[in-house]
């Protein structure tokens, strides 16, 4: 393990967020929660998408690697494939996650490949100036729905829930402490965890405030929630509008990863391998004789 | 020609045309021939006409050639496609059974059989299977008739018959046995040696396979250690066959979600420092093309295989074309250097598999291969000494050893892995300490690459234009800095690996067909019996295809008699990427876009027509159309 202190992961890089954007809490609670864990800067990799929200990496002192929009689950799983020694945490948007990249969400649950899914959920396309995402309320005016939304929201956590997802929790950028606590939880669950992280979007979403929030969230420790229930996880999830629970809503342990199933990885990290030592090789090409 | 065979087997789908014709292939080269097999096949599962051809001689052999000199029929419509293309002397083996009244065009007169000098061999086929086997077993009576009539040793015929129903226990193993010896018998009594013999092979053993399976054992031989890969025919067989070794060869073979997922995640597995490749064709190589630009800007060493086949769109899903070459080179937004390789043979196939990931990690950028279908499906004999393992060099490039880069006072410093000859040190560039230089800007616009994992070095990547260490930004001199140490990558790549074209035949030709691709093949064919009739003729084979070797294109066209481009495409790509690169132009042009791959025939048909002035010649396929009944209904 490596010395990791509350600064290791601090950069000279100024973050471009808007004063007051819910992005500056989650990178605190990621920067927080990898101290804690003494998880070093080497010993990571961040992966992004393309968004306000996936800038993160550039501020701290890491493996970052921004990739494209809505693409970072796909990169993240090639990663951890070929060093599932590296503590994979992905970081993108809402539209990121669940519209452009739906089709990678979806799989990545299902493969329950151990990487940690951060998604800043503000409700919007920020970084392109307003436009509704696929967790836009019913009926919001943005500038691509000038009569409102007319699709329904998706419900992320319910949508990973009945997709089998292992880990699943929602947390709010308002609250940093909590959050790097959940962030800790996830990192440390063996297979893919998801964190939908209400994030205030101070310019282009207006309704859900740092306020609208306060007035709602509560947090399902206090509730006595209990994870492992899945009848109570279904009922969390779904629960919106009046009260809003934050917390883990679901953690299922001991289900085996993706990588831990592959025959190839049994002696470790691919990367490790030596490329030169190919005995078997006549082995194959008697195959074809 | 007396040296060599050529035998067309025919079918429908499911009918196990494809055993028959493996089988047949694998007992000739056994018997030391040469083989080439070219598989013709349409988007079904079940039912509609497939088949293969098979030419089998004393020399090497590239190409298909029609007509053939013996046909296997499995169904009356096998005749009813085949029959008008039989040259005379030809023979039509089939089953007694089959009701040749009730092909749909070609009535089988005694007249035109006469006239034609064709033979017909009816053999009991069915009955045979069903006595001695069962009547599922007709595709083995059918393979032991053709050895039969063919003079293909019994033994040898048992041998890839035990190999094709191993798996499957002694009992199925010893019926297809039963059926194969009573089929080649009888078969042997009544049609034995039918007018072309088989010619006597050198007895040496060669490898039988085609060019995605001897790019998958290149990839192998290279150390490719990821793999991932959305299905799309013709491409898939290189997946199916990594997945069917990778437990025990180290690879990670990943069928992803769609293309853009499995290109993403060659992309992620290659960050991190695993040799990693993805496959695809056409349509699914439109879906990667903007996470190549990411590889571009994060230069990630990738290796992307798009095995062309018709195109657009969906095109012709099973069938070959080379209409991606410009694609390929211009595929992605923005300008990134790249490398474009086009293997012309199975050999090729097999040195593009390491060679692929050599160039990839010495220029940290993407890597194309464009192969295509009849390259990737046809069956070709190879020396098993062309795939020699311990000619296989494994450059890394600049890859940084774990542990050994140091950041003193804006320089760099490390070990790289490997001969790293393309790696130089970063020159001074202020950075922070801490956070590695990776994108640091050299001479020959290489950096040293360290992985993440390695303590010494941590390092941020972007999609973005970013700066040295890694950090988004849009500033002015950063942005050009970037751009010009990227794009000096083409440079050292073409100075110093890029291969110039290669010319087969004599030194100062009359003639020379220039091509690339599995073309090449057919058009070495058609150069040699050129120059035997006393017309020096030959061919200039484009392998690698971007950075394009422009100064020794010209200086090869310089001095290559009349060029004629043969390509399959409808637009002429190569010729417009010659134009484009030396500002000459080829004097002809033979072009294909059926989705049949040339035969030496056509192009032979085809060079007497440019010679005799036509400039552009658009081939069609000596295939007689399909009857209609058959050509429509695809169900895939
Ligand atoms: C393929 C592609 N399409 C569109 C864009 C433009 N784009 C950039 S960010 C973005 C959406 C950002 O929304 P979200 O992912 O929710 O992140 P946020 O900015 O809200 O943090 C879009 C559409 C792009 N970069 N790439
Ligand atoms: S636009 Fe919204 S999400 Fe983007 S930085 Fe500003 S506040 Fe944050």
């Amino acid at each position: 393990m490596s010395s990791a202190t509350a600064s290791s992961f601090d950069t000279w890089v100024k973050p471009t967020w808007c004063p007051g954007c819910g992005d500056f809490g989650i990178l605190a609670a990621v920067k927080h929660a990898l101290t804690d864990l003494a998880i070093a800067p080497h010993e990571t990799l961040v992966v992004s998408g393309i968004g306000c929200g996936s800038k993160l990496p550039d501020y701290m002192h890491v493996n970052g690697f921004q990739t494209l929009h809505g693409r970072p689950l796909a990169v993240a799983t090639g990663a951890k494939l070929a060093n599932h020694q590296l503590t994979v945490v992905v970081v993108d948007g809402d539209g990121d996650a669940y519209g452009i990249g739906g089709n990678h969400f979806i799989h990545t649950v299902r493969r329950n490949t151990d990487v940690t899914h951060l998604v800043e959920n503000n409700q919007i396309y920020a970084l392109t100036k307003g436009q509704y995402s696929p967790t836009t309320p019913q009926g919001r005016v943005t500038t691509t729905s000038p009569e409102g939304v007319i699709e329904r929201a998706v419900n992320p956590v319910a949508l990973a829930l009945t997709m089998g997802a292992t880990f699943v929790a929602r947390a709010f950028a308002g609250e940093p402490t909590h959050l790097a606590g959940v962030i800790k939880q996830a990192v440390s669950h063996r297979g893919y965890a998801l964190i939908d992280v209400l994030q205030p979007c101070v310019v282009f979403n207006r309704i859900n405030t740092y306020q609208w929030y306060s007035e709602r969230i509560y947090k399902l420790d206090d509730a006595g929630h209990d994870p492992q229930d899945r009848a109570a996880a279904e009922r969390a999830a779904v629960e919106w509008d009046d009260r809003i629970p934050i917390g883990v809503i679901y953690r299922e342990d001991g289900v085996p990863t993706y990588e831990e199933q592959l025959p190839a990885l049994r002696d470790g990290p691919l990367v490790g391998r030596s490329l030169t030592e190919r005995a078997a090789f006549d082995g194959l090409k008697n195959q074809f004789m | 020609m007396d040296d060599e065979i050529s035998v067309r087997i025919g079918g429908d789908a499911g009918q196990g045309v494809e055993s028959i014709a493996g089988g047949f292939a694998k007992a000739l080269a056994r018997a030391g021939l040469h083989v080439f097999t070219a598989p013709d096949y349409r988007s079904r599962i079940r039912g509609g006409h497939n088949f293969h051809q098979i030419r089998a001689g004393v020399r090497p052999i590239f190409a298909q050639r029609t007509p053939a000199d013996l046909l296997v029929a499995m169904t009356p419509e096998t005749i009813d496609v085949h029959l008008a293309q039989l040259p005379p002397g030809a023979a039509v083996l089939y089953d007694e059974a089959l009701r040749l009244e009730d092909r749909i065009r070609y009535r089988l007169d005694a007249e035109q059989l006469r006239a034609r000098d064709l033979r017909l061999m009816p053999v009991p086929l069915a009955r045979i299977a069903a006595d001695h086997g069962s009547r599922v077993m007709m595709s083995t009576a059918a393979l032991g008739a053709l050895g039969g009539v063919t003079g293909v040793p019994l033994d040898m015929i048992s041998e890839v018959t035990r190999d094709t129903f191993a798996r499957k226990g002694a009992d199925v193993v010893g019926a297809n046995l039963a059926v194969a010896a009573a089929a080649h018998r009888v078969a042997e009594q009544r049609h034995g040696g039918f007018g072309s013999p088989l010619p006597h092979g050198d007895g040496r053993r060669r490898m039988l396979l085609h060019g995605n399976h001897a790019f998958a054992l290149g990839a192998l031989a290279g150390g490719c250690r990821f793999m991932a890969a959305y299905p799309m025919t013709p491409a898939t067989s290189i997946v199916e066959y990594l997945a069917s070794v990778a437990a025990e060869h180290d690879v990670v073979t990943k069928h992803a979600e769609d293309e853009i997922a499995a290109v993403c995640m060659a992309i992620g597995a290659a960050h991190v420092g695993a040799r990693a490749m993805t496959a695809t064709s056409g349509g699914g190589f439109s879906l990667m093309t903007e996470a190549l630009g990411l590889a571009g800007i994060t230069e990630t060493p990738l290796v992307v295989v798009n095995v062309q086949r018709g195109g657009p769109s969906t095109g012709l899903s099973t069938r070959t074309e080379q209409a991606d070459l410009l694609f390929a080179l211009h595929a992605s937004n923005g300008e990134f250097p790249r490398i474009v390789i086009a293997p012309g043979s199975v050999e090729e196939c097999f040195e593009a598999g390491w060679r692929a990931f050599n160039l990839a990690e010495r220029y940290q950028c993407p890597v194309i291969v464009l192969s295509d279908l009849f390259l990737a499906s046809s069956l070709q004999t190879v020396e098993p000494g062309a795939f020699d393992l311990d000619a296989v060099p494994i450059d890394r490039g600049a890859l940084v050893a774990s542990g050994t880069a140091s950041i003193l006072g804006g320089e760099t410093s490390h070990r790289t892995v490997g001969d790293g000859s393309a790696g130089k040190t970063a020159t001074a560039h202020a950075w922070e300490p801490g956070t590695y230089p990776r994108y640091a800007v050299t001479d020959s616009g290489v950096s040293p690459r360290p992985l993440p994992g390695d303590p010494a070095a941590v390092f941020g990547a972007a999609s973005t234009e970013h700066t040295q260490d890694g950090h988004i930004t849009e500033e002015v001199h950063t942005r050009v800095a970037m751009m010009r140490k990227r794009m000096r990558k083409e440079q050292a790549a073409l100075r110093e690996d890029i291969r110039a074209p290669r010319r087969f035949g004599p030194e100062e030709p009359e003639l020379t067909l220039v091509c690339w691709g599995s073309t090449v093949g057919a058009a070495r064919e058609v150069a040699t019996q050129f120059t035997a009739t006393g017309r020096p003729a030959a061919v200039l084979q484009f392998h690698d295809l971007w950075p394009f070797p422009a100064a020794a294109a010209a200086a090869a066209l310089d001095v290559a008699g009349l060029t004629i481009g043969v390509e399959q495409n409808f637009t002429g790509q190569l010729a417009k990427l010659i134009r484009m690169s030396t500002g000459r132009q080829l004097d002809r042009q033979i072009l294909a876009y059926d989705g049949r791959p040339f035969s030496p025939q056509e192009i032979l048909t085809a060079v007497e027509q440019a010679l005799a002035g036509a400039e552009e010649i658009h081939l069609v396929s000596g295939e007689p159309p399909l009857p209609r009944e058959t050509e429509v209904g695809v169900n895939v």
